[in-house]
């Protein structure tokens, strides 16, 4: 008996409306632009951009103590951090727009933003 | 002293649900032994029996064997109550919701592929609203998502041939009734 005899015309349908949704998924998930350049908060204000094209180093004063940023290779960490949870440190490398550390006891933070910029959250 | 004794009046549909259940059980366990690259990719071979289920006997009995095989097959590859667990119950509970209304759909135009297609997406569907909520909270679960769409597409329509053939090949169908 040959495979194909044993699908219904509605099946033809129905696997192509899967095949719409593969289709369709690829690039919603990975839409999230181009990682760009990498932007360190300060309680909540610009402190620096850095590029991700340029390795390059900084050392944020915060509360706390200071909190060293690195950027490397097109991705960015926190390299050391006074906070007592080293949350931001463990997170590693982040290389992905929208990506973020937050190192909330010496208030400073760093994100990645892309051509695009992503919604975190929607509200009404 | 007087002797109790327990009687379990069991009905051929039992026998059959039981049966049944057997098959999508050991089929289960031959899931669990082939190595995918990804955790949440499998082919769901058991599903095949569930397909069965819902052309031969309907819903309900589709249900049952359902529920039983995610059930014993949690117990069996000692994974009861552990998060993989609720993985497949919640796979299996959203995929029998999507094929109440698919098995309604009329059966000249939908067969088996389009239910197995059907619940393969549900299935993951509602793994993911899980996995997102509980087991992985970070918005990064959804780049895997075209993989697991994909994965969906291709094992759903896999199982979904393999059910129309078995419902079609008169040996095995007459071997099912001769027993039941």
């Amino acid at each position: 008996m040959h495979w194909l005899s044993l699908l219904r015309p509605g099946d033809w349908l129905v696997a192509v409306l899967g095949a719409t949704v593969c289709a369709l998924s690829f690039p919603l998930a990975w839409q999230s632009g181009h990682a760009e350049k990498a932007i360190v908060r300060r309680n909540g204000e610009v402190f620096a951009e850095l590029s991700l094209s340029r390795n390059a180093r900084i050392d944020v004063p915060g509360p706390l103590g200071t909190t060293t940023i690195a950027v490397e290779r097109q991705r960015v960490r926190v390299v050391s951090d006074p906070g007592p949870h080293q949350y931001c440190v463990r997170q590693g490398w982040l290389e992905r727009a929208g990506e973020i550390a937050i190192c909330a006891p010496n208030e400073v933070s760093v994100q990645i933003v892309g051509g695009k910029e992503n919604y975190d959250s929607l509200s009404y | 002293m007087t002797r109790s004794v327990t009687k379990l009046v069991t009905t051929p549909e039992d026998h059959r649900i039981a049966r049944l259940a057997a098959a999508a059980i050991g089929l289960a366990l031959i899931d669990a032994a082939i190595p995918l690259p990804l955790p949440g990719v499998k082919p769901g071979l058991s599903n095949i029996i569930t397909l069965i289920v819902l052309a031969r006997y309907g819903w309900e009995t589709a249900a049952w064997v359902c529920g039983l095989r995610v059930i014993a097959g949690g117990i069996l590859l000692g994974q009861l109550l552990s998060p993989g667990f609720f993985m497949s119950l919640t796979g299996a509970l959203f995929s029998l919701m999507i094929l109440a209304g698919a098995g309604r759909l009329p059966r000249r135009w939908f067969g088996p592929v389009s239910w197995s297609i059907l619940a393969a997406f549900a299935h993951i569907g509602g793994q993911l609203v899980l996995a997102r909520l509980w087991l992985i909270p970070h918005n990064g679960l959804f780049y895997l998502v075209p993989i697991f769409a994909l994965a969906a597409l291709g094992f759903g329509i896999i199982n979904g041939l393999i059910a129309a053939r078995l419902l079609r090949s008169p040996s095995f169908m007459n071997t099912e009734v001769h027993h039941a």
